[in-house]
C-alpha cells in the first residue's frame, strides 16, 4: 500500500516534470522561432533603410554613421531611446561610446510598431549583438508616449 | 635577393647624384630609403614609399615646412593638442620628435609665405613661422576668421591662399541635398535652398585681416556641397575644387534609382572656380553616365530631366561617393616631367555604393596640360585599405585624407584612420 503510494507518487511526478518539460521545450522553440521571424523580417528592413550607413557588418562609418555592432545603446536596456531614434531619427551632437559622428539619421515614422520591433530585434541580436527582442507592444506604447 | 639588389642601385644613384654637381641640381640626392615593402602601397614603376609616422590620431590635412618637417591637423585632438608638428631629426625621413599644440580640432592646414595656417569647424587661424620653419607662439595664433556655421555634417573648413593675399575656406552644406527633412525618403528640396547663405560654397577672405566674418567675406563659389580639397593652381592662378556629391539616391527616391544606379551617381566632381561661379548643388548633379547635368529628384528630377537653370559643368567627373578628400598641383622637380603642373587627388573612399563593393581609398593623378585637366585620370598610389575589397568601413585600414609637397619634391600623404602620414619618392630614371 505505501509502496503503492510512493509509485503512484513517483509517477505523478514523473507526469508532472515529463509535461513541464514538453512545456518549457515548447515555449522555447515558440520563442526561438519568433525572434527567428523578427529577425528575418527586420533584416530586409535593415537593408532596405539602414545598411547604407551602418553598413552590412553593423561596423558603421568612421566618423560618420555609428556602429550598432557592440554599440552599449543598441544592446542596452533603454529600448524607449531606441525606438526613439528610429521614429524621430537624431541630428543632435551625441557622444556614442566615446565617439562623435557627423551625419543626421532621418526619422522612419512611417514603420509600423510591427517594422520598427523588427528591424529593432535584428539589430539587437545580429553580429556580436545578442540583447533580446523588442515587441510591437513595446514600440507601441513608446510611440504613445513620443507624441 | 631583390631587395638586396635594388638597395644597391638606389646607394649607387645617391651616390652618382651627390657626385653630378649643378647639371643635376634639381635632383637633389636623396638620403631617405623606403620601406621594404612601400609602406604597403602599390606605386607606378620608379616610385617607393615610406611611412613617416604612425598613430598620430585623425590626421586630416597636412603641410611641410622648408626643412622637411610635417604639420598635421587633427580632427580630435591627441594627448590634448589639436596640431601635432613632426620633426626628422636625423633626416631619415621617419619622425623622431612630435609636439603637440593648438586646443582645437578641425581639419584645414596650410603654410603660406611664413605663416601656418589651420582651421577649427567654426575658425580660422595663422601662427608667424621662424627661418627654421617653427610655430613662434604656439599659445597665440592670429585669429583670422571667426563665426563659420558648423552644424556637425560636412564641418571641415578645408583652406587654401592665392599670391594676391587671399584666403578661401570650404564651408560644407550641412545636409545632404537640402530636404526639408534631411536624409528622409521621399522629403523635397527647399526652395530656395536656405543653406546657400552661409554654407555649400567656398568663401573668400583676406589671409591677414583678424576677425573677419561672414560679412567681411565674399562668397566666391556656391552651390558646392562640399569641398575638403581645394588647391590654387599657381600656373594659371585659379582656384580649383574636388566636391563630394550627394548621397543616397536609391534610399531617397527609390522610383528613380536602384542599388546599381546609386552606386555610380553623381558624379564626384573637379571644377576650376571663377569667381561666382555656381556649381548646381542642391538643384542638380552631374552625372557621367549620360554625360550632363540632372535635375535632382528633390527639385523634381527623375533621373532623366536636366535643370532648366544653367550651372557651371565639371571640368574632371569621377566615379560616384569616392571622397576627395585633398587636391594638390605638383609643382615640384623630383617626380618625372608628366607629374609637374598635374593634380594628385586624394580620395578618401566611398561608404555609400551598398550592395557593390566601395571604392576610392587611394591616391589618383590628374594629369593637366597648359592649365587644364585633359579629361584623364589614372590612380597614383593604392593599397591604402589593407584589403583587396573593401565591403564594409570598418575592415579598411588607411583612408587618404591629406596630401602636402615636401621641398624636396616629395608627395607626403596622410591617414584619418589610423593616423599614419606616407612619403612617397621617385627614385627612378627620368
Amino acid at each position: 500500500m505505501k509502496r503503492n503510494m510512493i509509485e503512484r507518487i513517483a509517477n505523478c511526478y514523473s507526469a508532472f516534470l515529463l509535461t513541464g518539460t514538453l512545456l518549457l521545450s515548447f515555449t522555447a522553440k515558440g520563442q526561438t522561432t519568433t525572434l527567428e521571424a523578427s529577425m528575418q523580417r527586420g533584416k530586409t528592413i535593415y537593408v532596405q533603410r539602414c545598411v547604407a550607413c551602418h553598413q552590412p557588418d553593423g561596423g558603421g562609418v568612421p566618423h560618420m554613421n555609428p556602429p550598432l555592432d557592440g554599440a552599449s545603446a543598441v544592446k542596452g536596456k533603454d529600448k524607449f531611446r531606441l525606438i526613439q531614434v528610429i521614429v524621430k531619427g537624431m541630428t543632435d551632437r551625441v557622444e556614442i561610446d566615446g565617439e562623435f559622428y557627423s551625419n543626421n539619421m532621418a526619422p522612419h515614422a512611417d514603420l509600423t510598431d510591427q517594422q520598427v520591433a523588427d528591424v529593432l530585434t535584428y539589430i539587437r541580436n545580429n553580429w556580436s549583438n545578442k540583447a533580446g527582442a523588442v515587441t510591437p507592444a513595446e514600440v507601441k506604447a513608446a510611440r504613445a508616449k513620443l507624441k | 635577393m631583390y631587395k638586396s639588389i635594388s638597395l644597391f642601385l638606389l646607394v649607387a644613384c645617391v651616390a652618382c647624384d651627390s657626385t653630378a654637381g649643378d647639371t643635376l641640381q634639381h635632383r637633389k640626392p636623396i638620403t631617405v630609403l623606403p620601406d621594404s615593402n612601400n609602406a604597403g602601397l602599390k606605386l607606378p614603376n620608379g616610385f617607393s614609399a615610406l611611412k613617416v609616422a604612425e598613430n598620430m590620431g585623425r590626421a586630416r590635412h597636412i603641410a611641410v615646412n622648408q626643412q622637411g618637417d610635417i604639420y598635421v591637423k587633427l580632427e580630435r585632438k591627441l594627448n590634448g593638442n589639436g596640431i601635432m608638428y613632426l620633426r626628422d631629426l636625423n633626416k631619415d625621413g621617419r619622425t623622431e620628435e612630435v609636439n603637440g599644440f593648438g586646443n582645437y580640432t578641425g581639419t584645414g592646414i596650410a603654410i603660406h609665405k611664413g605663416y601656418l595656417y589651420a582651421s577649427s569647424d567654426e575658425e580660422v587661424f595663422r601662427y608667424k613661422l621662424n627661418d627654421k620653419g617653427e610655430v613662434e607662439n604656439r599659445e597665440a595664433p592670429e585669429k583670422i576668421i571667426t563665426g563659420l556655421i558648423n552644424r556637425r555634417q560636412h564641418a571641415s573648413k578645408s583652406i587654401t591662399l592665392d599670391n594676391n593675399g587671399n584666403i578661401y575656406v570650404n564651408i560644407g552644406a550641412f545636409s545632404n541635398s537640402c530636404q526639408e527633412k534631411d536624409r528622409q525618403t521621399g522629403s523635397m528640396g527647399m526652395n530656395p535652398c536656405p543653406i546657400l547663405d552661409s554654407a555649400g560654397g567656398v568663401w573668400q577672405f583676406k589671409a591677414n585681416v583678424l576677425n573677419q566674418t561672414y560679412a567681411n567675406g565674399v562668397r566666391y563659389a556656391t552651390g558646392l556641397r562640399n569641398v575638403v580639397g581645394l588647391d590654387w593652381n599657381t600656373q594659371t592662378n585659379k582656384l580649383f575644387v574636388t566636391q563630394h556629391g550627394r548621397d543616397q539616391l536609391n534610399n531617397l527616391f527609390p522610383q528613380y534609382y536602384d542599388d546599381k544606379a546609386n552606386a555610380e551617381l553623381p558624379a564626384e566632381t573637379m571644377y576650376e572656380i571663377n569667381p561666382g561661379d555656381n556649381a548646381g548643388w542642391p538643384y542638380a548633379y552631374f552625372d557621367n553616365q549620360q554625360n550632363k547635368l540632372i535635375l535632382a529628384p528633390e527639385y523634381g528630377g527623375d533621373g532623366k530631366k536636366a535643370p532648366t537653370t544653367s550651372f557651371k559643368v565639371p571640368d574632371m567627373a569621377f566615379p560616384a561617393h569616392m571622397a576627395p578628400n585633398a587636391l594638390l598641383f605638383y609643382t615640384g622637380n623630383q617626380f618625372p616631367a608628366r607629374y609637374k603642373n598635374g593634380a594628385f587627388i586624394a580620395f578618401h573612399g566611398s561608404w555609400n555604393r551598398f550592395p557593390l563593393p566601395q571604392e576610392g581609398f587611394y591616391v589618383a593623378f590628374i594629369p593637366f596640360e597648359n592649365g587644364k585637366p585633359t579629361g584623364k585620370w589614372e590612380v597614383f598610389a593604392n593599397g591604402f585599405s589593407g584589403v583587396e575589397v573593401v565591403n564594409n568601413l570598418r575592415a579598411v585600414a588607411h583612408r587618404p585624407c591629406g596630401l602636402a609637397q615636401g621641398p624636396d619634391g616629395s608627395l607626403y600623404v596622410s591617414d584619418d584612420n589610423k593616423g599614419s602620414i606616407f612619403r612617397i619618392m621617385y627614385q627612378g630614371n627620368q
